[in-house]
C-alpha cells in the first residue's frame, strides 16, 4: 500500500495559504455543478445526493437546495460514512464513526449523486463505492466534487467538478463552509 | 575441624573486633594480634556486621510430601544463605507432623542436610483436623525434642481444644503457636478486606477475624496460666491487643504471650492486590499501610516479640494462575533480614543489637533452644552471620536457594546482604555463597 | 487508558466513554439495513472465551464480532472454581498460537481478565466479559447507552446529574461495580439501595451515595436499575428470606407507580421474577429491559472497532482529529 497522503486539518485559526475560491466562487461553483447534474439527469427525477462527512454533507445540501430552486421539488439527501470502507483503517488509530444517513426512500434504483470537498487519491470514493454497495443497488452513481485536486492513485473520475486546481503533493487544500468553519472558501497551503 | 579468625567484625554493629573460633566455639571476643598459626583461617570481616545466627520459628520446609516445592536440603540452603542458624519447620507437611515419627524424620533430614539445625513444629490436633489433639508428649519425648506446636495454616478455632492444648503442653514446657484465624470470617478469603476488596471484587478477609482470636487466646492462656505465642500479626487491632495482654500478664505472672511479625507485613500492603498478580497472595493477607505502620511500632516497642519469615514455597503453576486460584504464601528466609534493616534498622526503629533480640534471642528461648540464640560472646557455640549493611543488592528470584521462586521482592532493590553464616564453627554460607 | 485492553469500567476516561457511546450510537441503525455488516475487522480473528456459562452475553459479543466481519472463535472453557489456573494460562497459549486479535473472556475469578492482560502469556486485546465478582465494562457501556437514549436523545445532551439508583445484590455484583464507576465518570449520581449485608466494605469511598431505603430513593431517580438477588444469599444470612427480601427491596407495580414519569426500569438479566422484579413491571412501559440487549451489541461492536479497527486502539486517545477529506 502507497504511504498515506498528508491530510489536513483545516485550521480556523491560522489559515495562511493562498485563497483559490472565495464565497462567491464557491457558491457559483455549486450552483453550476446543481445545473450539470440536472441537465445531466433531465431533472430531478430519481436523484439522491450523498454527502460525504464531514464537508462533503454540507455541500450537498447546498446543492439539493439549489436545485430544489430551480426545479421546485425537493431531493433527498443523506451522508454516507466511509470510515470503516477505507483502505487505511489498519495504518492509523481507529477512527470515530461519522454519520451514515440514508434517506427514507433509500437508493435502490436511484441516481445517486456523492458528493464530497476535495477529490484526490481517488480512494475516499472508492471506499464510497465499497459503503453504498452494502446498502442498496442504485441504477447510478455520479461524483460531485468542489475541488479536484489531481494526483489520482485509482481510475475514478469526478462527474461534476468545481474547480480543477493544480497542486503539488506538498501542498495542502483546505476547504473552509460556513456551517462549520463560519465562511466558505478554498486554500491552497 | 578448620579455626576460624575474623577480622574486624563489629558485633551488633558496634566497634571493630575480631572473633576466634575453634572446635566449633567462640574463643575470642577481642583484637587478635599477629598469626595465630596452624590451621585457621582468616576471614576479613571489616565493616561487616556479627550477629547470633537467625533463628527462624516458623519456617515451610514442604517435606515430606511437597517436595516439588522445597525440600529439607534446598530449604535450609536458603535458610543459610539469609544468615539463619535454626528454622522451625512448620507442621503442615504431607503426611503432617503429628507424630512422633514425621517429626523425628524432618529432623534427622535436618541433620543430614546440615546446612543449619532444623527444628520440627508438631501439630496440634490430629492431620491439623481441629477436633482431637495429637500426640503432643510423644513428639516432645522424641529425638526431636519438639516444643513448639502449631497448626498453621489452620487456626485451632474451638475454644475448648485451644484451651486443652495450651494446659497440656505446660507438661514439658511447650508453647502453642496459634494461626489466629476465625475460619467462618475468612471463608473463601481472597485479600484484606478494606477499600480495595469491596473495588477488585475479591472476598474481604477481615482484621476482626485475626484479632477476635488473638484476644480469645490470651484470655485463654491467662486463665489457665499457659504460654501462648501469635504467628504473623499483621494488623493494628493485633498489636493493641497484644500490648493489652502482655501489660496484663507482666502484672498477673504465670502466663506469657509472645507474637511474631513477617518482613512481608513489615513492608509490603494491600495495594499490592490491585496487581492481581499472586505473588502478592498470602495468609495472613497484606494489610493497610497503617497496619504496616502498626506492625513495626510493635516490633520496635517489643509488642512484637520476633520476626519470623513464615518461608512458604510454592511451585510456580500454583502462582502463575488466577488469583483465587492460587496458593497462599511467599519466601522469606533469603531477604528477611535485608528486610528488617530497611523497614526496622535503616528508619531508626530498632538497632542491630535489637535485630540480634528480635531474629536470634529470642525465638531460640521461644522455641527453648539451648544452643542459639546465645550470645556473641567467649564459650559460647559459634553460631554466627556476618552482614554487610552497606551494599544494596536486587533481588533475583532465580538466584535463589530455594527450590520456589515465589518472591515478591524479585526486581526490587534491598539493603544489605549476607556474607557468611556459621553454624557451630562451619561456614554454611562464605563470601556470599553456600559451602 | 493508553492500552489495547478493557478491564474495567474504571480505565475509561469521559472521552473514551463518550466515543464508544457515540460509535454505537452510529453502529445501532446498522440494525436497520438490508446488509447488517461491516467490513471493518475482516480478517481479524476474536476468541470469545467463556469459563463460565452466559449464553447471552457470548451471543451478544459473537454478533458484535459478526457484524464486523471479524472471524469469531467460541471456545467454553468451563471449569470449576477449584480447578487450578493452569488451565487458563495454557488456553491463552493456545490462543496467543492461533493468532487471535483479541479475548473477550468471562471468568469466574475476579482478575481473570487483567492477569490474561498482563502475565505476559499472550499479545491479544483483553476485552472484559465478566469477571468474578469484579466487573462487566461493556454492561455498564451499554446501560449508559440505553440511558442516553432515553433520558439524553439529543446531541450534546449528557447524563451529567442525571439519578440512577441502582438496587439489589451490590456486593456480588459485577454489573454493580463497573456501572457505578463509569456512571460516575459520566456525571450521574448514583444511589446503590440495598440491605447492609450486600454493600460492599468501603462503598463509602466509591463517590455514590448509598440507601437502605428504597421507598425514598424511588420518586427521586431518573433510573432504577434491579440486580439479580439470588436464593442463595438467604441461606447464608444475607437476608432472612425471599419474602422479607422482595418485600424491603423488590420492584413491584406499587414502587413502580412512584417513579417520575420519564424514570426508567433497567435489568442486566437474567431476571428472578417475583424476587427482585415483579413481572408486570419487568414487562411494563417504563421497561427497557429488552431494548438493553439490542443496545449491548451496537456497544460491543464499537468497543471491537475502536480496540481493534486501527493500528492501534482509539480510545484513550481521545477523540481522532475530525479529518477533512482530501484523499
Amino acid at each position: 500500500m502507497p504511504p498515506t497522503r498528508p491530510e489536513v486539518q483545516p485550521d480556523a485559526d491560522a489559515i495562511t495559504g493562498r485563497t483559490v475560491l472565495d464565497a462567491r466562487d464557491v457558491s457559483r461553483a455549486l450552483t453550476r455543478i446543481s445545473h450539470e447534474i440536472l441537465e445531466r439527469n433531465r431533472g430531478a427525477g430519481d436523484l439522491v445526493l450523498l454527502g460525504i462527512p464531514t464537508r462533503g454533507v454540507h455541500l450537498a445540501h447546498r446543492i439539493a437546495a439549489k436545485i430544489s430552486e430551480v426545479e421546485g421539488t425537493t431531493v433527498p439527501v443523506g451522508s454516507l460514512d466511509v470510515t470503516m470502507y477505507r483502505d487505511d483503517l489498519r495504518m492509523r488509530p481507529a477512527r470515530a464513526l461519522l454519520p451514515t444517513e440514508i434517506p427514507p426512500g433509500g437508493i435502490d434504483d436511484k441516481i445517486v449523486v456523492l458528493v464530497d470537498d476535495v477529490l484526490y487519491s481517488g480512494r475516499t470514493i472508492r471506499a464510497a463505492l465499497d459503503a453504498m454497495n452494502d446498502i442498496g443497488r442504485p441504477r447510478a452513481v455520479r461524483l460531485a466534487v468542489l475541488v479536484d485536486r489531481g494526483h489520482r492513485d485509482l481510475p475514478i473520475r469526478a462527474d461534476f467538478v468545481g474547480k480543477n486546481l493544480p497542486t503539488s503533493h506538498t501542498e495542502k487544500v483546505a476547504v473552509r463552509v460556513a456551517e462549520l468553519d463560519g465562511e466558505d472558501s478554498v486554500t491552497l497551503l | 575441624m578448620t579455626d576460624y579468625l575474623i577480622r574486624g567484625a563489629r558485633v551488633l554493629g558496634g566497634a571493630p573486633t575480631d572473633l576466634g573460633i575453634k572446635d566449633g566455639r567462640i574463643v575470642a571476643v577481642a583484637e587478635v594480634s599477629g598469626s595465630t598459626g596452624g590451621a585457621v583461617e582468616t576471614i576479613d570481616a571489616t565493616g561487616l556486621i556479627a550477629l547470633p545466627g537467625l533463628v527462624d520459628l516458623h519456617t515451610h520446609l514442604r517435606e515430606p510430601g511437597r517436595e516439588d516445592a522445597e525440600t529439607v536440603e534446598t530449604g535450609t540452603q536458603a535458610a543459610a544463605m539469609g544468615g539463619f542458624t535454626a528454622v522451625h519447620a512448620m507442621a503442615n507437611t504431607d503426611p503432617v507432623a503429628d507424630t512422633a515419627g514425621v517429626v523425628e524424620q524432618v529432623w534427622r533430614l535436618g541433620r543430614e542436610a546440615g546446612h543449619c539445625d532444623v527444628f520440627p513444629v508438631g501439630a496440634v490436633t490430629v492431620g491439623l483436623g481441629g477436633e482431637r489433639l495429637a500426640e503432643l508428649g510423644a513428639m516432645a519425648d522424641s529425638a526431636a525434642r519438639v516444643r513448639v506446636f502449631s497448626d498453621d495454616g489452620k487456626c485451632v478455632s474451638d475454644p475448648v481444644l485451644m484451651r486443652r492444648a495450651l494446659e497440656y503442653v505446660k507438661a514439658f514446657d511447650g508453647v502453642i503457636a496459634q494461626h489466629a484465624q476465625e475460619p467462618r470470617l475468612t471463608e473463601e478469603a481472597q485479600m484484606n478486606e478494606g477499600v480495595l476488596s469491596g473495588r477488585l471484587g475479591l472476598r474481604g478477609w477481615p482484621a476482626v477475624a485475626e484479632e477476635a482470636i488473638i484476644a480469645r487466646d490470651v484470655l485463654l492462656a491467662a486463665h489457665v496460666g499457659s504460654r501462648l505465642h501469635v504467628c504473623h500479626v499483621s494488623t493494628a487491632g493485633s498489636v493493641e491487643i497484644l500490648r493489652w495482654a502482655k501489660a496484663l500478664a507482666e502484672k498477673q505472672g504465670g502466663w506469657s504471650v509472645t507474637a511474631e511479625a513477617c518482613p512481608h507485613h513489615l513492608l509490603l500492603t494491600d495495594e499490592l492486590a490491585a496487581t492481581y498478580d499472586p505473588i502478592y497472595k498470602v495468609n495472613p493477607p497484606l494489610r493497610t499501610a497503617a497496619d504496616v505502620e502498626a506492625v513495626r511500632a510493635g516490633l520496635a516497642d517489643g509488642t512484637i516479640d520476633v520476626v519470623a519469615t513464615d518461608h512458604a514455597p510454592h511451585p510456580h503453576e500454583d502462582k502463575d494462575c488466577e488469583w483465587q486460584a492460587a496458593a497462599f504464601g511467599m519466601l522469606g528466609l533469603e531477604t528477611a533480614l535485608s528486610i528488617v534493616q530497611h523497614t526496622m534498622v535503616d528508619p531508626g526503629l530498632l538497632d542491630w543489637a535489637g535485630v540480634a533480640e528480635r531474629m536470634s534471642t529470642v525465638p531460640a528461648r521461644i522455641g527453648r533452644l539451648a544452643d542459639h540464640g546465645r550470645p556473641i560472646a567467649e564459650g559460647e557455640p559459634a553460631n554466627l552471620v556476618l552482614y554487610d549493611a552497606g551494599v544494596t543488592r536486587t533481588v533475583e528470584a532465580s538466584e535463589l536457594a530455594s527450590l520456589s521462586r515465589n518472591t515478591p521482592y524479585a526486581g526490587m532493590e534491598l539493603p544489605g546482604r549476607v556474607v557468611a553464616t556459621f553454624l557451630r564453627g562451619r561456614p554454611t554460607v562464605l563470601d556470599g555463597k553456600l559451602c | 487508558m493508553k492500552n489495547r485492553h478493557l478491564l474495567s469500567a474504571g480505565d475509561l476516561t469521559r472521552e473514551d466513554a463518550e466515543l464508544i457511546l457515540s460509535t454505537a450510537a452510529e453502529l445501532r441503525s446498522l440494525a436497520d439495513r438490508p446488509i447488517k455488516k461491516l467490513p471493518a475487522l475482516r480478517g481479524r480473528t476474536i476468541v470469545n472465551l467463556f469459563f463460565e456459562d452466559s449464553t447471552r452475553t457470548r451471543i451478544s459479543f459473537e454478533a458484535a464480532a459478526k457484524r464486523l466481519s471479524a472471524d469469531v472463535i467460541n471456545f467454553s472453557a468451563k471449569g470449576s472454581s477449584l480447578s487450578k489456573g493452569e488451565s487458563l494460562k495454557d488456553t491463552a497459549l493456545t490462543l496467543e498460537a492461533m493468532g487471535a486479535d483479541a479475548v473477550v473472556v468471562r471468568h469466574w475469578a475476579s482478575g481473570a481478565p487483567h492477569n490474561l492482560a498482563h502475565a505476559g502469556w499472550s499479545r491479544s486485546s483483553v476485552i472484559n466479559a465478566g469477571d468474578g465478582t469484579h466487573e462487566h465494562p461493556t454492561q455498564a457501556l451499554l446501560d449508559a447507552f440505553t440511558m442516553t437514549r432515553h433520558l439524553a436523545p439529543e446531541k450534546g445532551q449528557t447524563l451529567d446529574g442525571r439519578r440512577v439508583a441502582i438496587v439489589g445484590d451490590v456486593l456480588h455484583s459485577r454489573v454493580a461495580r463497573s456501572n457505578a464507576l463509569l456512571l460516575r465518570t459520566l456525571g450521574a449520581e448514583v444511589t446503590l439501595v440495598a440491605p447492609p449485608t450486600l454493600l460492599p466494605y468501603g462503598v463509602d469511598t466509591w463517590g455514590v451515595q448509598t440507601s437502605y431505603d428504597l421507598d425514598a430513593v424511588l420518586p427521586k431517580t431518573d433510573v432504577v436499575m434491579m440486580l439479580r438477588v439470588q436464593r442463595e444469599r438467604m441461606n447464608a444470612s444475607y437476608f432472612p428470606s425471599v419474602r422479607e427480601y422482595s418485600r424491603r427491596y423488590g420492584l413491584d407495580a406499587r414502587r413502580m407507580a412512584t417513579l417520575q414519569d420519564h424514570a426508567i426500569v433497567m435489568h442486566p438479566g437474567p431476571m428472578i421474577r417475583g424476587m427482585e422484579i415483579t413481572a408486570d413491571v419487568a414487562d411494563s412501559q417504563k421497561s427497557v429491559i429488552v431494548e438493553q440487549v439490542t443496545n449491548g451489541v451496537a456497544v460491543r461492536m464499537a468497543v471491537l472497532y475502536l480496540l481493534l479497527g486501527g493500528a492501534e486502539p482509539a480510545i484513550a486517545t481521545g477523540t481522532p482529529d475530525e479529518e477533512s477529506e482530501q484523499q
